[in-house]
């Protein structure tokens, strides 16, 4: 259990490509950081930089107050689940579970005990003389996880591990994944590029772009308060809707500008806080398309004047068909402003 | 799996269309393997006059032989000193290789080049470059001291022929080791490296046992090779000389039916040869799916 910290770190490939520019990132001891991001940003590469399998160009990383650059990844401490879940195929799962103690020169009954202890919580006791090849793509992910446990490790790192799941078991998994990491309190970095896992199991949540950090916080708060317009795009399932503050203005008549901070000149605004009722500005065009998932139904609704679909998400089952004309309101309090030239937020 | 069924409209289409194969095969192969078969049952004098079937009287003889056990022992010899040289090497080149990020292709290209050598010119390559008068590696020897004659040095003669053959199966080696290495997924040895083993722990604790089907694979193909195979090496570079040293059972084969016109015993000779790739192919076919499987 450790804190684990990344000052300016930098990632240049051969050829002067750089993948990761300059980063700084604090994980408290105990915490789970999940890194968010599209692929090709960075988020993968990062946490290898971690493991110890790829090299820090520049910057530096420690864990646990002791500085890792030169360190190999057995000298770290750290351990990883990978997505492929890396199982040792020509090993039993009670072999894959030892591999890591017994090359550290653990004493048998210290090995047996702790095998036996990871197999109860993550119950994979049946398993233990079977091959990986003999196990379900859940029953490995167990295996991939019990291999992390065992060895007590000063931080689990997380390489997409549920993306080789069915939706189902990946629901599941996720809860599983919270629960342990909660319970045995091990600073935890997990990479992700769905946004619903990253934001269902982070303490905080950092969310990547091309090599950059967009922005750090709780869950929660990235999704209130969006930073940048990337952000504002990335959270939140349906994604957020963003009008130009100019085209939002002359379709429903208000003084958007005066309301808003100066430089404003996009505008978001979350399917949820529209409503078809209420105070604010009112907004009507066709409805194109009405999705339900069941609790809330998702409209799709075409703006004619702004040449641009509006997503609504209403609770229930509202009363409407394809190509009904829908009048809405927008609270002025919800709008998100932002530049788009920095697309940064401005208030 | 279901396999899939061509239904011909004419009923001798697929027999002929099957004929030349079978041809080839019933005229080069099977009809040579029995005359063998029938000659190794008989003795015939060197003129061709008579010939008179005696049962297993050559098999009897070969076994009293002293020279055919000779042979058989220096077979033994050449075959695990070959499959272990040709594999050994190649295995070092090609875990050198796969590490390799860029020019793997070109070391790649050049290290298959010598399978393109014929056995002969392979053995002749090898006899120029220790040629006791000529010779590169000889003089280079003899400045460190050492005598190098393989003209009447036995194991001179023997390490000669190992060398020559092993050269020429370390390309053939190299490429399945190469393709081999590539399957074993990189994350293993990731984890396995983050799992506390250091890169030769890793290689002997994941590595090599995931290789284990293409060690196999190449285990059978290479004794099949240097038992048979060598025929070239040996002709080329010491004619099983000297004293018989380097007289393994394929070569024998010709020697004595050949050169000494034995018939009866050169076939006999053969239909053990025979009999020995028979039980290595077995073997190939019954545990290279089976037993090394993970």
């Amino acid at each position: 259990m450790a804190p684990i910290s990344l000052q300016g770190v930098k990632k240049i490939y051969q050829g002067n490509v750089t993948a990761i520019h300059g980063l700084d990132l604090e994980i408290g001891d105990g915490e789970l950081v999940v890194l968010v991001g599209p692929s090709g940003c960075g988020k993968s590469t990062l946490l290898r930089m971690i493991a110890g399998l790829e090299t820090i160009s520049d910057g530096t990383i420690s864990i646990g107050g002791s500085v890792v650059n030169h360190k190999e990844p057995a000298e770290r401490d750290i351990a990883m689940v990978f997505q492929n879940y890396a199982l040792y195929p020509h090993m039993t799962v009670r072999q894959n579970l030892e591999y890591g103690l017994k090359n550290r020169g653990t004493p048998r009954d210290e090995i047996d005990r702790r095998v036996n202890e990871a197999a109860r919580i993550l119950e994979i006791s049946p398993f233990l003389e079977r091959k990986p090849r003999q196990l379900s793509g859940g029953q490995r992910q167990r295996v991939a996880m019990g291999r992390a446990i065992v060895r007590q490790p000063k931080a689990f790192l997380f390489d997409e591990p549920l993306s080789n799941l069915d939706a189902k078991l990946r629901g599941q998994m996720r809860i599983e994944i919270r629960r342990l990491q909660r319970s045995l309190k091990t600073t935890s970095v997990y990479v992700t590029h769905d946004q619903l896992e990253a934001m269902t199991l982070a303490d905080r949540l950092v969310v990547m772009n091309a090599g950059r950090i967009e922005q750090v916080g709780k869950p929660i708060e990235l999704y209130d308060r969006p930073a940048s317009l990337f952000v504002a795009g990335f959270i939140g399932s349906p994604p957020m809707n963003l009008f130009s503050l100019e085209a939002l203005a002359s379709a429903s008549g208000h003084d958007l500008a005066s309301l808003l901070p100066v430089g404003t000149d996009i505008v978001g605004i979350r399917p949820d806080s529209i409503a078809v009722d209420g105070e604010g500005m009112t907004l009507s065009g066709k409805v194109e398309l009405i999705e339900p998932v069941g609790g809330e139904s998702h409209v799709y609704v075409r703006l004619e004047a702004m040449e641009q679909t509006v997503t609504i998400v209403l609770q229930g089952r509202p009363n409407l068909a394809e190509g009904d004309w829908l009048s809405f309101v927008l609270p002025v309090g919800a709008l998100h402003p932002f530049n788009k030239g920095t697309g940064l937020r401005t208030d | 799996m279901q396999t899939k069924r061509t239904i011909f409209p004419n009923k001798w289409l697929p027999y002929a269309l099957l004929a030349p194969q079978l041809a080839i095969t019933l005229i080069f192969f099977i009809w040579p393997a029995l005359q063998a078969a029938k000659s190794s049952f008989e003795r015939e004098d060197p003129f061709g006059f008579r010939t008179t079937f005696i049962w297993f009287d050559n098999y009897a003889r070969l076994f009293a032989d002293p020279m055919y056990l000779n042979s058989l022992w220096r077979t033994l010899i050449f075959a695990v000193l070959v499959t272990v040289i040709a594999m050994g090497v190649s295995l070092v080149l090609a875990v050198a290789v796969n590490r390799l990020l860029r020019a793997s292709r070109i070391y790649t290209t050049l290290l298959v080049w010598p399978y393109a050598v014929a056995p002969v010119v392979a053995g002749i390559l090898w006899w120029f470059m220790f040629n006791p008068s000529i010779g590169i590696l000889s003089y280079v020897l003899g400045q460190l001291g050492v005598s190098w004659n393989h003209r009447v040095n036995a194991d001179q003669a023997m390490i000669l022929i190992v060398l020559a053959a092993s050269w020429k199966q370390i390309s053939y080696n190299f490429l399945f080791f190469v393709a081999g290495l590539q399957s074993v997924p990189a994350s293993l040895s990731e984890a396995a490296a983050i799992d506390g083993a250091g890169p030769l722990k890793r290689f002997f604790t994941i590595v090599f046992p995931l290789l284990s089907p293409t060690t196999f694979f190449l285990l059978i193909v290479n004794i099949n090779y240097a038992m048979f195979d060598t025929f070239g090496v040996i002709d080329a570079t010491t004619s099983g000389g000297p004293a018989q040293s380097t007289n393994i059972l394929v070569y024998k084969v010709y020697a004595d039916g050949f050169l000494g016109l034995n018939i009866g015993s050169s076939s006999a000779q053969s239909v053990l040869l025979m009999l020995i790739v028979i039980v290595l192919t077995v073997i190939q076919f019954r545990y290279v799916e089976r037993r090394v499987q993970y």
